[in-house]
């Protein structure tokens, strides 16, 4: 498998009265052709801004302060914003939240998906035209031809959401980054999505980066996960090993705060405390003040290690991992 | 829903309850009709004649997708809305013609915690305030009490008394969601609608929410309707489970029973969707088409578009709630016992 995606100490710093706060802190990701990574956290874990910086969308008073990030083997923090402007929605597309922030609400479906293809490759009308009706056909949507015609208020939340995943497979891109694409559809409807994009990730060799607070999705959609803390990647490996195994204490405690993995009635296993604000960060791990394996070396911010040793597949930051309640 | 294992009253009864919303029609399309045009007001049935009971001290979670009335059913039942057609009762009698005075005092014994903790608290009050005003409005405390009694609401929710001077904006998400309740529990309910109250938070701070949730029901012998769309918060909670889709109840029953062989085809469509962090990488398998509008349900069963046995019964006739087990209700003509799924 060819790694599509390397991000490398990837620093995302906002400008505050506060203060300088880093939003991400040191990231390093690797997402190779095919594969989908879930990547996990709260609100305010920094998930969604990785995802913005790769994008190159991150907007004053914030900015990429270091680290590189590598697309197809090329450094893109060095871009300008035109040749940025070029790579964004052809070699990486991002889906968003909410769809309506993709569209246009004044404008055809047909005009929008034209002008993105058109944007990146110098077609014909008609051409860009059947490109983007196979896209809507792709990603489910009954009677293409007819719904190009359409404005996006005459489509559903979940059918939206499908134009804007259409909109984003436009150009064939080899890396997407979709930010919590599902979190505000229906249960049947987010299903029918992670069917659509699972077939697709399978199909073309796209690869995903799945942005969401919420487990259960990715415990059935993702390849590998990466649980983000603070700004921090805190954990990261295989999803069975994330699930079943995990090493960090946040991770462990996130999972076991889900009600369905507590005996029905019973109180729920909760984390103490809340999560930080990251202008009132702790020295050295952020989790240790919610954490109960925390010791004084916890002052010291941990590095990036194997978690269990020699098995090398997963990798956490923590001066005290769980151990393997399988082994 | 008129199956229940004690002879007593239930606390709250809906019975028969309906919700319409209309949009009379506008000058032109009355004109139109003069000139022999055919044009309807436009009619919404949130709700559609439905039987709820809930005893005290029982957790009823009710269960559905956007605009299948979950949330009109709970204003319903706390008495936010009246319902178009139907009545509310409270311990065996009706709430319809009570004297004022009675009615507003029986309405402090139902309180509701919202779904958004933004927006729900008002921006301008401080927390003292947002908290302390019902209770000296309704005369359960004096004024100069306030500080103490709010002290003490906010101490039972977990927060610390001394924030009571702030605004909302002031506290995180987690923090709003327990302001939410301290402001529902000051009048002394007994009953809480709870809709959405944790949808809006992060699992780690839901988990502590819900764990408050079931430490009030303890302590002070709470009954809820917890309406969320979330299965697997609901399988969690609920005593007894309520699947609604399209503003009729379609499944009813103890949730265990319920989650472990689902009845109706809509909600086993729905458990198969809802996702369990146990799951490993798997095979999403889409339930077909939209929901509908809400405004041109389907006729018959709403749910035979979609349905993967619809028969041509389905698309004539609507099923009626039926008992089709201990305490268990669906609406599917699949359990009558003429049925012939394989009949398309």
């Amino acid at each position: 498998m060819n790694v599509v995606l390397d991000v490398r100490d990837l620093c995302t710093a906002f400008a505050t009265r506060a203060g300088v706060v880093r939003a991400v802190d040191h990231v390093s990701l690797t997402v190779h052709a095919g594969e989908v990574l879930g990547l996990v956290g709260e609100s305010g874990s920094g998930k969604s801004m990785t995802g913005y910086s790769i994008m190159g969308l991150v907007e004053p008073p914030g900015r990429v302060v270091g680290g590189s990030i590598v697309l197809d083997g090329r450094e893109i923090t060095s871009l300008s914003p035109g040749e940025m402007r070029a790579l964004r929605g052809n070699r990486v597309a991002m889906i968003f939240q909410d769809p309506m922030m993709t569209l246009n609400p004044v404008l055809r479906i047909d005009t929008q998906m034209v002008e993105a293809v058109q944007a990146h490759d110098d077609v014909s009308h008609a051409i860009a035209r059947d490109r983007a009706r196979d896209a809507l056909a792709r990603v489910g949507i009954p009677s293409p031809d007819e719904r190009l015609n359409a404005y996006p208020h005459q489509f559903s939340g979940g059918m939206r959401q499908r134009v804007a995943i259409a909109i984003a497979l436009l150009n064939r891109p080899d890396l997407i980054i979709a930010d919590e694409p599902t979190t505000a559809l229906d249960v049947t409807i987010q299903g029918q999505i992670l069917y659509e994009m699972q077939t697709l990730a399978q199909e073309s060799g796209t690869a995903l980066i799945w942005i969401t607070h919420d487990l259960s999705v990715v415990a059935g959609l993702a390849d590998r996960v990466a649980v983000m803390y603070a700004g921090r990647i805190v954990e990261e490996g295989g999803t069975a090993d994330i699930i079943e195994r995990p090493a960090h204490p946040y991770t462990r405690g996130l999972i076991d705060s889900v009600p369905s993995r507590n005996r029905r009635g019973e109180r729920l296993r909760q984390i103490p405390g809340m999560t930080p604000a990251l202008t009132a960060l702790p020295e050295g791990c952020a989790f240790q003040d919610r954490c109960n394996r925390a010791t004084a070396a916890c002052a010291v911010a941990p590095p990036m290690t194997v978690a269990r040793p020699p098995y090398e597949a997963q990798r956490v930051r923590c001066h005290h991992p769980l151990p393997d309640p399988t082994a | 829903m008129t199956l229940r294992a004690s002879g007593d009253a239930p606390l709250v009864e809906c019975r028969g309850v309906s919700k319409r919303f209309v949009r009379p029609l506008d000058l032109a399309a009355r004109i139109a009709n003069r000139f022999g045009g055919d044009m309807r007001d436009e009619v919404v049935h949130a709700v559609d004649r439905v039987d709820l009971a809930i005893d005290a001290g029982e957790v009823v979670g009710l269960v559905g997708e956007s605009g299948c009335g979950k949330s009109t059913l709970g204003r319903l039942a706390v008495g936010l809305m009246e319902p178009s057609e139907g009545e509310r009762r409270w311990r065996g009698t009706s709430l319809a013609g009570l004297p004022p005075a009675a009615a507003r005092e029986l309405q402090l014994k139902m309180q509701m915690i919202f779904q958004d903790p933004y927006a729900s608290l008002n921006p301008r009050m401080r927390v003292v305030d947002i908290v302390g005003e019902a209770p000296v409005a309704h005369g359960l405390i004096r004024a100069h009490q306030q500080t103490e009694y709010v002290g003490l609401q906010l101490n039972r929710v977990g927060l610390d008394p001394t924030l009571m001077r702030r605004f909302p904006h002031q506290f995180s998400g987690g923090q709003r969601a327990r302001i939410g309740i301290a402001r529902a529990l000051a009048v002394k309910p007994e009953f809480l609608v709870c809709d959405e109250s944790v949808a809006a938070l992060d699992v780690s701070i839901q988990a502590q929410v819900l764990n408050l949730f079931m430490d009030l029901k303890a302590s002070l012998g709470l009954t809820y309707l917890f309406i969320s769309h979330d299965l697997g918060v609901v399988r969690h909670v609920a005593d007894r489970v309520v699947i609604m889709y399209l503003g009729r109840v379609v499944e009813s029953g103890p949730a265990v029973d319920l989650f472990a062989a689902p009845n109706h085809p809509y909600t086993q469509a729905l458990l198969a969707e809802a996702g369990s962090v146990e799951a490993r990488k798997r095979t999403f398998v889409p339930i077909r088409g939209e929901i509908p509008s809400p405004l041109a349900p389907p006729s018959g069963c709403h749910f035979h578009p979609r349905c993967p046995h619809a028969m041509p019964r389905c698309r004539a006739e609507a099923p009626p709630l039926a008992p089709i087990g201990p305490g268990r209700m669906s609406a599917c003509w699949l359990n009558e016992p003429d049925a012939d799924p394989a009949a398309q």
